[in-house]
């Protein structure tokens, strides 16, 4: 989902900046709250960002024959919220596009805008809506980070084809074709990403279970 | 909950594993498993050919091995931060209850 550096015309990339700069200053004052309230949670606040760190770094094949990576802030929104990890995605784009040359300073805005951004308000917003539909707790936290990893590439795909429409089948046709790239490929590593993340909430429940509860009093219990 | 963590580790490993041995290369010799994000550039390309990128990074890893040895520090990082979150919490925890740390 990497929209690599200068990809984006000039307009793209500063209007995907302007709309990604609020939702990060909005995460930046939760982040501070959360650790100044709650300063015992930055180790799981840690962890979430690992989770992050490890799952965007993993390039996995996929049935397409093509590689792509997971996003991992499916994990992250869920604990701490979606403002919150967005800025935690933030940092994880901004660390590849700074040294590994993957994706770009130019590109950051709308690379933050469709993972660290909308990932992370899909998969807490379904998150939250499983778990008013009494969904079993771990199909809620599988649903959640699968849908947010593939709602990211899904986005990708949307903004590319807005800033390259084919000259003759327009937006759509464009974005038939980048979805066929991304979207496609990313459905069996979605459901990857959901399982690791069901993997690493139960461990975290079974280890650090009172600091779960503390964050989601949802979560309490349960994994043994 | 032990046993639903392996399932859920051995349908990870599956699931990266089915591609490995069902994808075959259109011709002898193309290569697969390439990235995505670089597909994307290519349709970029044949959609508007005379698109320049107008940003270059300011650096770049200088090979493919400079770039995975990145990647690969990205990833222990990472690890680093979760396993050291779990330990944390874990040590904790038996050190309250000595008789479960005895029992493992």
């Amino acid at each position: 989902m990497h929209i690599m550096e200068g990809y984006l015309p000039v307009g793209h990339a500063v209007g995907w900046s302007l709309a990604s700069a609020p939702f990060l200053a909005w995460g930046i004052k939760n982040l501070t709250r959360q650790l100044r309230e709650q300063p015992e949670s930055r180790l799981v606040l840690g962890a979430s960002g690992g989770f992050a760190f490890v799952l965007s770094a993993l390039k996995i094949p996929s049935v397409t024959g093509s590689c792509s990576h997971p996003t991992g802030v499916g994990l992250g929104a869920i604990l701490f919220g979606p403002a919150t990890m967005s800025v935690l995605g933030f940092v994880v784009l901004l660390f590849q596009a700074l040294l590994l040359a993957h994706g770009g300073l130019t590109t950051l805005g709308a690379n933050t805008f469709s993972m660290a951004i909308v990932g992370s308000f899909v998969a807490y917003g379904i998150y939250r809506g499983g778990a008013a539909m009494k969904l079993p707790g771990n199909l809620s936290i599988f649903l959640a980070a699968t849908l947010g990893d593939l709602t990211t590439y899904v986005v990708t795909s949307l903004q590319l084809a807005l800033a390259f429409p084919d000259p003759v089948t327009g937006f759509a046709g464009s974005a038939a074709k980048f979805l066929g790239i991304f979207a496609v490929t990313q459905i069996p590593l979605a459901i990857s990403e959901g399982l690791l993340t069901v993997l690493v909430m139960n461990l975290l429940r079974s280890h650090a279970g009172e600091q779960i509860a503390q964050l989601v009093p949802a979560l309490k219990g349960g994994a043994r | 909950m032990k046993k639903q963590n392996l399932l859920l580790l051995l349908g990870v490993i599956v699931l990266g594993l089915i591609p490995l041995f069902t994808v075959k290369p259109a011709h002898e010799g193309d290569e697969i498993f390439g990235g995505a994000d670089g597909q994307a550039e290519g349709v970029i390309t044949e959609i508007r050919p005379d698109y320049k990128p107008w940003f270059a990074p300011f650096w770049e890893p200088p090979s493919g091995e400079i770039e995975s040895l990145l990647f690969g520090l990205q990833a222990a990082i990472g690890a680093g931060a979760v396993a050291f979150c779990l330990g944390y919490y874990r040590g904790r925890r038996s050190a309250a209850k000595p008789a479960d740390a005895a029992l493992g």
